[in-house]
């Protein structure tokens, strides 16, 4: 499959201090890439990269093939993109703001009222396409902002925290909105916000500290997730060594006081086994709690372990 | 692409009371100053008519309209360019522009030229006030040619050194005070020409107005024009250079 974005060796320093550090990774097409990180771990930064809204310090992004840097113009052709502040004039109404980005985006004249009516179509935005973008609400403004973004058809859109500061049904309305155009476009979100890359998309990134910390499908990612785990309490000390040969049991963590963290394979229970190991022993089992982990654990653990 | 911008900055102008407060004022100070001047010639014309070689008509009335119209420019023109690049960073609209797939000449040129657009507007207000007398009298087009010519010119500079301290600063308010600080500076270069008795012919050549004043007397001079529109160019190139030096801040 042919790579849409190509991102190699990327550096960004803001004076002393290191935005984004070695950042490599690759969009294909179809891809929903969910762009995870604390706050100031460089997702804005390498966003802002992406679209030529600033200049790397090292390495390169192809966009499409054309090298944002040197061919900028014909690298943000296939580009859609929603910064954090959607960029909206406030004394234009919907109608002519979207008819300026059509022509700033060089689609033909007589196509673009047919661009215009495809996207406010899509984004719900027709019954207000003749007021004024000042006074309409957060939600439509958000929205305006993701229809500007993708009404030149754009290969890749790129969206800089869509759902912030909107209200619950707003949100489901715009992460509705982006699982319709991940079905035909390649996407980047960025968000701290779990549920939303669970929701719609296909691919995860972690950054921390403008590092890759992990790229993986979805579907890898909450399989490892929902690796099985249990939390053991006995009241004498365990022979690592008989608890191990139980077949199905992946690892085994001992921690203060008696207690057990035991990891196993997920297609196969064993907690029965484990059970009776203890108590034929004669460890005396006071207790057995499975741990699940979510997605959000996921993220806090490998974004508190890099920290140490 | 360019006209696009331009003409999406010059209808910007128009949806805010800016555009019309700024015509408005000007047509109203402007129009005092013509009838003023009208009745200055009125008052002199007797004792004008004996004298041989005497100013005419275009230049007791037309010359000073264009003179005052370039000092009240002045003042007017960073009010007009303090907001172009400037206002756009901070309501964080520019980047629907860096994202788009246009050059940073073509964002540039495209927004000086919707600026111009409008200053077209107001030269063309001024110069119908003369245009009006010639129903009634009778006089030097081509003086007047020079100086809409001259104005132009001026206005072009103006707002080429407007636009440039709009993208380098953070703040219209500050980009314009810088505009009118720079316009005034290089306006009043060739002031010690007129004090000391040994000028500085270095300076006073700077001067915007030295060659505005030599383009109003209608007679048109190649370096003249070649020093506006190497000062137009030079602050143009400085502007595109600052903005895209911008994707590199630090």
């Amino acid at each position: 499959m042919s790579n849409l974005i190509e991102v190699k060796h990327v550096s960004r320093y803001f004076g002393n201090y290191c935005a984004v550090n070695d950042l490599s990774f690759n969009l294909t097409k179809g891809q929903v890439l969910g762009f995870l990180g604390v706050n100031g771990s460089g997702k804005t930064t390498t966003m802002q990269m992406l679209t030529g809204n600033l200049a790397l310090s090292q390495g390169q992004i192809t966009i499409n093939g054309f090298d944002i840097q040197q061919q900028p113009r014909l690298a943000k052709r296939s580009l859609g993109y929603l910064p954090d502040t959607p960029p909206l004039y406030q004394d234009l109404n919907v109608s002519e703001f979207l008819t300026y980005c059509a022509q700033l985006h060089a689609i033909p004249k007589h196509d673009i009222p047919r661009a215009i009516d495809l996207v406010l179509q899509r984004c719900e935005l027709k019954q207000v396409s003749k007021r004024l973008i000042a006074n309409l609400s957060k939600g439509f403004q958000q929205r305006i902002g993701i229809a500007q973004a993708i009404i030149h058809n754009p290969a890749v859109i790129i969206l800089d925290e869509p759902t912030v500061g909107l209200d619950p049904i707003q949100i489901r309305e715009i992460r509705h909105l982006i699982k319709e155009l991940g079905a035909d476009h390649s996407i980047i979100l960025s968000t701290h916000i779990l549920n939303e890359v669970q929701e719609v998309c296909s691919d995860v990134l972690i950054i921390r500290k403008g590092n890759v910390l992990i790229k993986e499908s979805l579907e890898n990612l909450t399989q490892s997730v929902t690796k099985k785990s249990l939390l053991v309490k006995t009241n004498k000390t365990v022979e690592q060594r008989i608890l191990l040969s139980i077949p199905g049991i992946n690892s085994l963590d001992l921690l203060p006081n008696n207690n057990l963290k035991i990891d196993y394979d997920p297609n196969q229970d064993c907690s029965q086994k484990i059970a009776e190991t203890i108590i034929l022993n004669g460890w005396e089992l006071v207790e057995m709690t499975p741990i699940k982990t979510s997605l959000e654990d996921l993220f806090i653990a490998y974004s508190e372990n890099s920290v140490q | 692409m360019i006209i696009r911008i331009a003409s999406h900055e010059f209808k910007a102008y128009f949806k805010s009371p800016m555009a019309w407060t700024i015509l408005a004022v000007l047509q109203l100070i402007l129009g005092y100053l013509f009838l003023t001047q009208i009745e200055t010639f009125t008052l002199m014309q007797d004792k004008l008519a004996n004298i041989e070689g005497a100013p005419d008509l275009t230049d007791i009335i037309v010359i000073p309209l264009f003179s005052n119209a370039g000092i009240i420019l002045l003042l007017v023109t960073p009010l007009l360019t303090m907001r172009l690049i400037c206002e756009e960073r901070r309501n964080k609209t520019l980047s629907l522009l860096l994202s788009a797939p246009i050059s940073d000449t073509q964002i540039i040129l495209g927004k000086y030229l919707g600026t111009l657009s409008l200053l077209g507007i107001i030269i063309l207000l001024i110069s119908l006030m003369p245009l009006s007398l010639m129903t009634v009298v009778e006089f030097d087009k081509g003086k007047l040619l020079a100086n809409v010519l001259g104005l132009s010119l001026l206005c072009s500079a103006f707002t080429a050194v407007g636009i440039f301290m709009s993208t380098v600063v953070g703040h219209p308010t500050v980009a314009a005070i810088g505009t009118m600080g720079i316009l005034l500076i290089l306006w009043l270069l060739n002031i010690n020409s007129t004090l000391s008795d040994n000028p500085n012919e270095f300076l006073s050549y700077f001067s915007l107005l030295k060659h505005f004043q030599s383009i109003q007397t209608g007679l048109l001079d190649s370096s003249d024009i070649i020093y506006f529109v190497l000062f137009i160019c030079s602050f143009l190139i400085l502007t595109v250079n600052s903005l895209s030096q911008q994707r590199f801040q630090k």
